[in-house]
């Protein structure tokens, strides 16, 4: 009887773990070529409003310059 | 078949068991054969979609030009490893824990501390500021992540109002507030993810399907719906939908330890950062790895990984004592930062993309822009 049990709850375990991979076969997929076109789409359309790409003034960024109150 | 036509007790034993069930007629064998079967398809299904690589769709943009980044800020006061930290929405605050059990808010501009609590446990693994900015969440080898509201009143003791809200079975490596101050999602070395609320601690979903220790999380961009991801001891990066506690997608390409998962600012991917020395990127629409960021000299693990604002520029940290800063497009590695004294665990890009954030093993906090 224990020996049931064992192979039961290795059974539930492999049930689960197929149950899982049946659930991500099924999803839906597109071209790597497509979703990378999206991906540097995103990139460019928004590389104006990054600044640590473009960089902006050091007038406009609060971290430069360094404080004033320096090495002394 | 042909078998049990011919062997009438073997049907009348096939037909019991079918009639007690179909999951009696599945061995562990029979399973596991599926489940080798199903993972071949996968792959397959994958592969079919694999129609070329993402730097050759970036081949005709600009090269990025030179990158000049420095440290402006170094925030000093820890007494021993900075282990993780979060920016305030304010884009000036930030929250930084350590090995020692301290965790600390500092205001990056002025790199004055404005608050500072001593956890009961040591080595304070995880930190989250609230999205209001009025408290932040924190945890470690205490198991829990706990909340503490942040008081005007410098001088009060903010482990007074602490309040417990994670209850793990082992560490906790990670916590992010979801859009509100009212949920937490954290990870734990009990190899699960949990989403809590706040005000009574009740654990509103749990997520199980590392079969290790998950290290790291993050929410999707919230227009992007109420996905995270995770990432783990197990090699695994892992995509759950929130609502139903389901993993519905799972990726395992690494080859070791993912230490820490960030979303593309779009949702429509994210990059990873593992012991393997690598950083990939996975597109979740396309279901698989589109970009690998690697060098033969880079052999130490990247510990944590962050975009810029367009999603152009990967910064990652590493065991190496360096941030590497990659085009995300090309693949291509932009500069390399040097500053820290020991390993690098922590890298965070702030807010409004003005600057990033780095805690290391050496104490310190820098902020690079």
């Amino acid at each position: 009887m224990s020996n049931n049990n064992a192979s039961s709850s290795s059974v539930a375990v492999a049930q689960k773990a197929v149950k899982q991979l049946r659930l991500e076969a099924k999803i839906r997929r597109i071209n790597v070529s497509q979703a990378a076109t999206d991906l540097k789409n995103f990139c460019l359309q928004n590389a104006h409003k990054d600044p640590l790409l473009v960089g902006v003034p050091s007038s406009d960024n609060p971290f430069r310059p360094p404080k004033s109150c320096g090495l002394l | 078949i042909a078998y049990l036509l011919t062997h009438p007790s073997s049907i009348c034993a096939f037909l019991k068991m079918a009639c007690q069930g179909l999951a009696k007629g599945e061995t562990t064998n029979t399973l596991k054969a599926e489940s080798e079967s199903l993972k071949a398809k996968l792959e397959e299904e994958r592969a079919k979609l694999h129609d070329v690589e993402l730097h050759q769709v970036a081949e005709k943009i600009d090269a990025l030009g030179q990158f000049v980044m420095k440290t402006r800020r170094t925030l000093k006061g820890h007494g021993n490893k900075v282990l993780c930290m979060d920016w305030c929405r304010d884009k000036r605050r930030i929250v930084s824990s350590s090995q020692d059990g301290k965790v600390i808010v500092w205001d990056a501009y002025t790199t004055n501390k404005e608050h500072a609590v001593t956890m009961p446990c040591t080595w304070v693994m995880a930190c989250a500021y609230a999205p209001s900015g009025c408290a932040v969440a924190c945890g470690g080898l205490d198991n829990k992540c706990s909340v503490y509201p942040l008081s005007l009143d410098k001088n009060e003791n903010l482990a007074a109002k602490k309040k417990s809200v994670a209850m793990h079975t082992n560490y906790l490596s990670s916590c992010s507030f979801t859009n509100s101050d009212m949920q937490i999602l954290t990870s734990s070395g009990d190899g699960t993810c949990a989403l809590w609320d706040v005000e009574s601690g009740q654990l509103l979903q749990s997520f199980h399907g590392h079969s290790a220790d998950v290290l790291s999380l993050d929410l999707a961009p919230s227009e992007t719906g109420n996905t995270f991801v995770s990432g783990g001891c197990d090699k695994k990066a892992n995509v759950w939908d929130m609502r139903s506690g389901q993993n519905v997608q799972s990726f395992e390409t690494h080859e070791s330890d993912i230490n820490n998962v960030k979303y593309y600012p779009s949702g429509d991917a994210f990059a990873t950062g593992s012991d393997d020395a690598t950083c990939r990127l996975y597109d979740l629409r396309a279901d698989r790895e589109v970009a690998i960021y690697s060098k033969d000299s880079i052999i130490f693990g990247a510990s944590s990984v962050d975009f810029s604002l367009s999603g152009r520029l990967l910064f990652a940290g590493y065991n190496d004592y360096t941030i590497n800063v990659w085009d995300v497009l090309k693949g291509t590695r932009v500069a390399i930062l040097f500053g820290h004294e020991n390993r690098v665990s922590t890298v965070r890009v702030s807010p409004d993309g003005t600057a990033f954030c780095s805690g290391s093993w050496d104490n310190t906090l820098r902020i690079w822009a």
